[in-house]
């Protein structure tokens, strides 16, 4: 860290605005992450709201992707990366010995930030995941997820005579709608989306966006983006994170318009990046 | 405005467009001061061609506020402003608004004062009227320079004179009340005079409302229609 990089570090002494809420569907409180002896996120708490999409902001290398990850254990993957804190899922610790990580990234779904399909059919891509946690008793039930999973993620109009053909061979905005369809199938509790429209032109990043809007009628959304107006346009909170730590967490209204920490006002009015 | 630090955007365009925001801003309100400022003169002096300048000049106080809230539209179409940014372009938008509209008080001082030639008709209340308008000269004046200092304190005291120009105005609508139950041959003379004077009041309104503008724009907080005690104890004197 540069000497100025250290000044600021030093002066953020814990988070400004509410980091809890009430009947949160997820707590993580004085969440600390290594990459080996580097640490990456410092003292962070936040609670995950039900029904409501909350946007993690901040300049590249803050932390919010990392934050995002330990959501659903993700960072279990990264061989030097080291987690404490307390977690939880509707009061459960995600550490707890009785929770199943796969089944906990069902309940807690990812969307990534480049478009991931199967190599396998527009139908296979969704069904993969029903299958394999034994959602379907049959071909029926399972057409019935594959179809619903497709119109939440408002993609089955353009594919319904096509689910066959493989996901690849979707556009990048349909491939996206397909991955959230994915996600959708296993009955998500929690979808988190790390830069979900970054590799997408205009048009499908404001599809993707309103699908964010209505799947937040029946599940709760974390999204971290680059793109200070595409947070204030999906979310209702706003979480703003700068060198490992929370600086700032509030409504969108507020945090867009009367910021109370300097530094938030300075990222985003572009004073800097 | 270094205060809020909205000239250090890493966009330099960004800053060269706010600076030329806000010093058209400061030029339309150097405008219609001046031409309160010589509405009243022309007024209280019976000069029927200064009155009639002040008329005529209204259409540049006009063409300023269509620019800057032109201007301001570009940037909130290009720049997507937030926060400070965001609240200094909303605050532009209405305080050009409330300049524009004391301009037109100002032209109808102005025209009014063409049809008050007769020095006599006027001298009467000229006492009254000099007191009323330097008030609300100096107010707007203040309203003004809190705009371009970014200053609350001066924005709050400045709003709180209001009172002052309620309390001249309603003295002299009293007066030429009186005067018009009393001899109503001159009753088109004296309702002039009467709008004379309340366009001056509307003048220390609309000077209220930029010192309004002020204090959101430094604090982010919306004080319309809050009163005053609330707002001295929320404000004054309180350290940055």
């Amino acid at each position: 860290m540069t000497d100025t990089h250290q000044d600021v570090f030093d002066n953020i002494k814990g988070t400004v605005g509410e980091v809890t809420v009430e009947n949160p569907k997820m707590r993580l409180s004085n969440v600390d992450v290594f990459y080996g002896e580097k640490q990456a996120i410092y003292d962070v708490s936040l609670d995950i709201a039900n029904n409501e999409v909350i946007a993690m902001i901040g300049p590249s290398g803050c932390g919010k992707s990392t934050f995002l990850r330990c959501l659903n254990r993700m960072n279990d993957t990264i061989p030097t990366c080291r987690v404490s804190g307390e977690m939880s899922l509707d009061g459960e610790d995600l550490y707890g010995p009785s929770l199943d990580t796969v089944l906990l990234r069902a309940r807690v779904g990812m969307v990534f930030q480049k478009p991931n399909p199967f190599a396998k059919s527009i139908y296979d891509n969704v069904a993969y995941g029903p299958r394999i946690h034994g959602l379907a008793g049959n071909r029926a039930e399972l057409d019935e997820i594959v179809i619903d999973s497709l119109q939440k993620a408002g993609l089955y109009s353009e594919v319904k005579d096509r689910l066959d053909a493989p996901g690849t061979s979707l556009s990048g905005g349909q491939q996206q709608r397909l991955c959230i369809a994915r996600t959708i199938a296993v009955s998500p509790e929690v979808i988190l989306m790390d830069e979900p429209c970054s590799a997408l032109d205009p048009i499908a990043t404001a599809r993707i966006e309103e699908l964010i809007d209505e799947l937040r009628r029946n599940y709760a959304i974390a999204i971290v983006t680059h793109s200070m107006q595409q947070a204030a346009r999906v979310s209702q909170r706003t979480a703003y994170f700068h060198l490992g730590k929370l600086v700032e967490v509030g409504s969108t209204n507020h945090i867009f318009t009367n910021p109370s920490h300097e530094l938030t006002e300075n990222y985003i009015t572009g004073r800097f990046g | 405005m270094d205060k809020l630090h909205l000239d250090q955007h890493i966009s330099q365009q960004f800053n060269q467009e706010l600076e030329d925001i806000r010093n058209k801003v400061l030029a339309m309100g150097g405008l219609v001061e001046q031409q309160v400022g010589k509405g009243l003169t022309a007024l209280l002096e019976s000069d029927a061609d200064l009155g009639n300048e002040v008329a005529t000049a209204d259409f540049e106080v006009n063409k300023l506020e269509v620019e800057i809230d032109e201007e301001c539209i570009h940037i909130l179409a290009r720049r997507q402003p937030a926060a400070s940014d965001l609240r200094l372009i909303v605050t532009v938008i209405k305080v050009i608004t409330d300049l524009e509209r004391i301009g037109d008080e100002a032209e109808k001082l102005g025209r009014f004062s063409t049809e008050l030639t007769e020095a006599s008709k006027v001298v009467a209340y000229r006492k009254e009227l000099r007191h009323l308008g330097e008030l609300v000269k100096s107010m707007l004046r203040d309203a003004l320079d809190a705009f371009a200092r970014l200053d609350v304190d001066a924005a709050i005291k400045t709003a709180a004179r209001d009172e002052d120009i309620n309390a001249e105005y309603n003295t002299l609508s009293r007066l030429l009340a009186t005067h018009l139950m009393e001899d109503p041959r001159n009753v088109s003379t004296l309702l002039k005079i009467t709008w004379c004077a309340r366009a001056l009041e509307r003048i220390g309104d609309h000077s209220v409302n930029i010192c309004e503008y002020v204090v959101y724009l430094v604090k982010g907080r919306d004080i319309r229609h809050i009163n005053f005690d609330q707002i001295r104890s929320e404000f004054l004197n309180k350290p940055e």
